[in-house]
C-alpha cells in the first residue's frame, strides 16, 4: 500500500513538472496580439540553445564562451521584434553528455538555433542530433574539420585545424628554424589528434623529411603525470615540441618539462588561451607560442571595438579569443534570422549557409561550402605571465 | 635507453608510487578496521586541496597554517561522513554500506562543483618547492624527495598507533568483532570515529603532496587518485598498511615503466592499472601481503 501511494505521488509530481515545462508555449496565443507591423511569428520569443562545458576538465572554456554569449545578449536582446531567450545546458566536458545536452535543447526546449561548443569532440557528438532535428548549429571555437564535414546543419565562426596546423608548422620551420620536432597529443581529444595530424603533414612537407617528426607521445584528458613521456622526449633532444591539448593538462605538461630540464620551446593551438593556463603553469609557461583567433590589441572590425569596449566595461579586463567567438556565434545567428526574415530553423539554416563578409568581433566571417569560416589566425606567446600578441597570419 | 634516462624514469616512478602509497594507507586502514571500502576517500582527499587553496588565497593564512587547518578540517569531514552515511547502516548488509559510500562520494563531489565552481584552481606552491635538484644528470623536483619520506613516516606512525597503543589495540579488537569488543568495554563508536579521522587526515596529507606536485585543482581531482589508491591497497592486500605502501610503489613504478618502454600504448595507462587489479583479484585475491582471515559470521 505504502509503495502504491509513493508511486502515485511520484507520478503526480512528474506530471506537474511536465505541465510546468510546456506551459509557456501553450498559453502563448492567449497573450497579447503581436503588433501588426511585425512579421508573422510562430512563437513569441526566439530561443537560442547553448551547450558548453561548464563543469569538468574544460569548465574554463565553457565559462569564457558563456561570458561572450551573455554580453551579446545584453547588447542585442531582440531579433525581428521578439525577445531572445538563451537556454544554457552543461555538457560536462563529456561526449555522451554533449549528445544528451543537444537532445535536450532540440527536443524539450525547441530551440531555433544551437550555439556551441568549446571543444570539437563535444560539437561532433551533438552534430548528428541537430542534423536529425533540422536545427542549425553554430560552432564557437570547435576547430576540428569533422564538426561540419558532411553535416548541412553545423556551421562555425572559427577557422579549422587544417589551417591552424599549417600556421604552426610554418612558424616552427620559418621562425624557430626547427628541423626535428616531437608531438605530444591528448589522444582522447579529437581536436588535439586532428591538429597534431595537420601539423605533422605540413611539417613533413616543409622539411621534405619523413623523420622530421621524431615521435608522437600520447596522454589522456585528465592525466596529471607526464614525467615518463617527457623523460623519453628529453632523451631525443628535439628542436621544438608541438603539444595540442587542453589548457590545464598542457600547463602541467610544460611545468613538468621545465622541471625535467627540457629546454625545447613548446608550440600549440587555441585551446591554451585560458587564465588557468597561466595560473597553473606559473613561470614555466613563459615563452610558449600558440595560434588563436583574436587579440584585443589588434581589433579586426568595427564590431571588435564594440565588443572589446563592452567587455572591458563589464569585466574590467581584456576578453579571450573564445569569448569573442561565442559572441560572434550569437550575433551571426541574429544576422541569419534577420536575413531569413523568419525564425524557422530551416530558413535560418539556409540563410547561414549564404553568409558572406559578416563583421564579427573576431574577424570577418565568410562561410565556405562546408560551413567553415575562412579567416585570419593570430599568433600569441606568454611573456611575464601574460598572453602577448605576436602576429596575424592570413589564409593563403 | 641511456642510464641517465633510466634513472630519471626510476625517480619519476618512485615519486608517483609513493604518492599512491600515501593515499592508499588511509584507504586500507579504514578497510582493515571496519571492512568498509570508503569510496568517499578520494573526495575527502579533494576537499583537503581546496581547503589549502582557500586558506592561502582567501584567508591569507601562511602556507603551513593552511596545511594544518586542511588536515584538521579533512579529519573532521571524515568523522562527519562516517556519522552521516555509515553509522546508521552499521548493522545493515555490507552492500548497503558500500552503496552509501558511493552516494557520499558523489554528494561531496557535486557539492564541491556547486561551491568551488567547475573552473580549475591553481594550488599555491611556495617557491621553495619549485626548486629542482640535479643528481648525476637526473632532475628531481624537491617535492619528489619529500613524498617518499612523508609516506614512510606516515607508515611508521600508523603502524605504531595500530600495534603499540591502547587505541590501536581497541581498533584491532573492533576489526575482529564489534559485539565482543563492546562487551570488553570498548566504545566502538569512538574507535570508528578515530579511525575515520586518522584515515581522512592521511588523505589530507596525500592531497597536499598531490597539490604540490600537480597543482591543477578541479572537483573531480580525487576520483582517479582514489581509484588508484584503491587498486594499490588491493594489490598489497586490502587492510594491510604495509601492503598498501608496497602496492602503491608497485603501481606507480609499473605505470611509469610501461609508458617509458611502450610509448605507443600510453593512452591505455589507466587501463593497465585496472587490468592489474583484475589480475590480482583473480590470482591472489588476498593481495601480496594480505592473509586470509575467515569471513566473520
Amino acid at each position: 500500500m505504502k509503495k502504491v501511494t509513493f508511486l502515485l505521488v511520484l507520478v503526480l509530481i512528474l506530471s506537474l513538472a511536465l505541465t510546468a515545462c510546456s506551459a509557456p508555449a501553450a498559453e502563448a496565443p492567449a497573450g497579447e496580439e503581436p503588433a501588426a507591423e511585425e512579421p508573422a511569428a510562430e512563437t513569441e520569443e526566439v530561443v537560442f540553445g547553448v551547450f558548453e562545458p561548464l563543469t569538468g576538465a574544460y569548465a574554463a572554456g565553457g565559462a569564457m564562451e558563456l561570458e561572450g554569449i551573455e554580453l551579446a545578449q545584453e547588447l542585442y536582446p531582440e531579433v525581428l521584434g521578439m525577445p531572445i531567450r538563451v537556454v544554457v545546458v552543461d555538457n560536462k566536458s563529456d561526449k555522451v553528455e554533449s549528445a544528451n545536452a543537444a537532445t535536450k535543447l532540440v527536443d524539450q526546449e525547441k530551440v531555433n538555433v544551437v550555439l556551441g561548443s568549446w571543444g570539437s569532440s563535444f560539437s561532433m557528438a551533438a552534430g548528428p542530433i541537430v542534423e536529425e532535428a533540422g536545427v542549425p548549429a553554430i560552432g564557437t571555437s570547435c576547430t576540428n574539420p569533422l564538426v561540419t564535414l558532411g553535416n548541412d546543419y553545423y556551421f562555425r565562426v572559427t577557422f579549422i585545424d587544417s589551417f591552424q596546423g599549417v600556421v604552426m608548422a610554418n612558424y616552427a620551420y620559418d621562425v624557430l628554424g626547427a628541423e626535428k620536432v616531437v608531438i605530444v597529443q591528448d589522444i582522447s581529444n579529437d581536436y588535439a589528434v586532428g591538429l597534431a595530424k595537420f601539423f605533422k603533414d605540413e611539417f613533413v612537407r616543409l622539411t621534405g623529411d619523413e623523420e622530421s617528426i621524431m615521435s608522437i607521445a600520447n596522454y589522456n584528458t585528465g592525466d596529471q603525470d607526464f614525467s615518463a613521456q617527457l623523460t623519453n622526449i628529453k632523451a631525443m633532444n628535439p628542436d621544438a615540441i608541438f603539444a595540442p591539448g587542453g589548457y590545464s593538462e598542457t600547463a602541467m605538461l610544460v611545468k613538468q618539462a621545465k622541471e625535467l630540464g627540457l629546454e625545447a620551446p613548446f608550440l600549440g593551438g587555441d585551446a591554451w588561451e585560458a587564465a588557468e593556463f597561466l595560473e597553473i603553469g606559473g613561470d614555466a609557461v613563459n615563452g610558449v607560442v600558440f595560434s588563436t583567433f583574436f587579440d584585443a590589441a589588434a581589433p579586426l572590425t568595427p564590431e571588435s571595438e564594440i565588443f572589446i569596449n563592452a567587455y572591458r566595461e563589464k569585466y574590467g579586463e581584456d576578453p579571450a579569443s573564445v569569448t569573442a567567438l561565442a559572441y560572434d556565434a550569437y550575433i551571426l545567428a541574429i544576422d541569419a534570422i534577420e536575413r531569413a526574415g523568419s525564425t524557422d530553423p530551416e530558413a535560418i539554416r539556409d540563410a547561414l549557409a549564404e553568409t558572406v563578409g559578416f563583421d564579427g568581433a573576431a574577424g570577418v566571417v565568410t562561410l565556405d561550402a562546408n560551413g567553415d569560416a575562412i579567416k585570419n589566425a593570430v599568433i600569441k606567446t606568454v611573456e611575464n605571465g601574460e598572453f602577448t600578441y605576436l602576429t596575424t597570419i592570413s589564409p593563403k | 635507453m641511456s642510464i641517465n634516462t633510466f634513472f630519471q624514469h626510476l625517480s619519476n616512478g618512485l615519486a608517483l608510487g609513493s604518492l599512491y602509497a600515501l593515499i592508499a594507507i588511509g584507504y586500507t586502514m579504514v578497510y582493515g578496521i571496519l571492512r568498509l571500502i570508503n569510496f568517499a576517500h578520494g573526495e575527502i582527499f579533494m576537499i583537503s586541496t581546496y581547503v589549502v587553496f582557500y586558506g592561502v588565497s582567501m584567508f591569507y593564512l601562511p602556507w603551513w597554517v593552511s596545511i594544518l587547518v586542511a588536515i584538521l578540517i579533512t579529519g573532521l569531514l571524515g568523522i562527519i561522513v562516517e556519522r552521516a552515511a555509515y553509522r546508521p547502516l552499521r548493522n545493515s548488509p555490507r552492500i548497503s554500506v558500500m552503496i552509501s559510500a558511493i552516494g557520499a562520494s558523489y554528494l561531496i563531489q557535486n557539492l564541491a562543483i556547486v561551491i568551488f565552481g567547475g573552473r580549475p584552481k591553481s594550488f599555491p606552491i611556495p617557491d621553495y618547492f619549485n626548486t629542482v635538484i640535479q643528481v648525476q644528470g637526473v632532475s628531481v623536483p624537491i617535492v619528489n624527495f619529500f613524498i617518499p619520506v612523508i609516506t614512510l613516516v606516515a607508515l611508521v606512525v600508523l603502524i605504531y598507533i595500530v600495534e603499540k597503543t591502547k587505541t590501536g589495540m581497541a581498533m584491532r579488537a573492533v576489526s575482529r568483532d564489534y559485539e565482543t569488543a563492546r562487551l570488553m568495554g570498548i566504545s566502538v563508536d569512538n574507535i570508528v570515529s578515530i579511525t575515520f579521522g586518522l584515515g581522512s587526515m592521511m588523505a589530507a596529507i596525500g592531497g597536499v603532496m598531490w597539490g604540490l606536485k600537480y597543482p591543477n585543482l578541479i572537483p573531480l581531482i580525487g576520483t582517479m587518485p582514489g581509484l588508484k589508491a584503491f587498486i594499490a591497497a588491493v594489490i598489497g592486500g586490502i587492510g594491510n598498511i604495509k601492503g598498501a605502501v608496497l602496492g602503491g610503489f608497485l603501481l606507480g613504478m609499473t605505470e611509469i615503466m610501461i609508458i617509458a618502454s611502450l610509448p605507443d600504448v600510453t593512452g591505455y595507462r589507466d587501463a593497465f592499472a585496472f587490468i592489474l587489479l583484475i589480475g590480482i583479484l583473480i590470482y591472489k585475491p588476498s593481495g601480496l601481503l594480505g592473509q586470509d582471515i575467515g569471513e566473520k559470521v
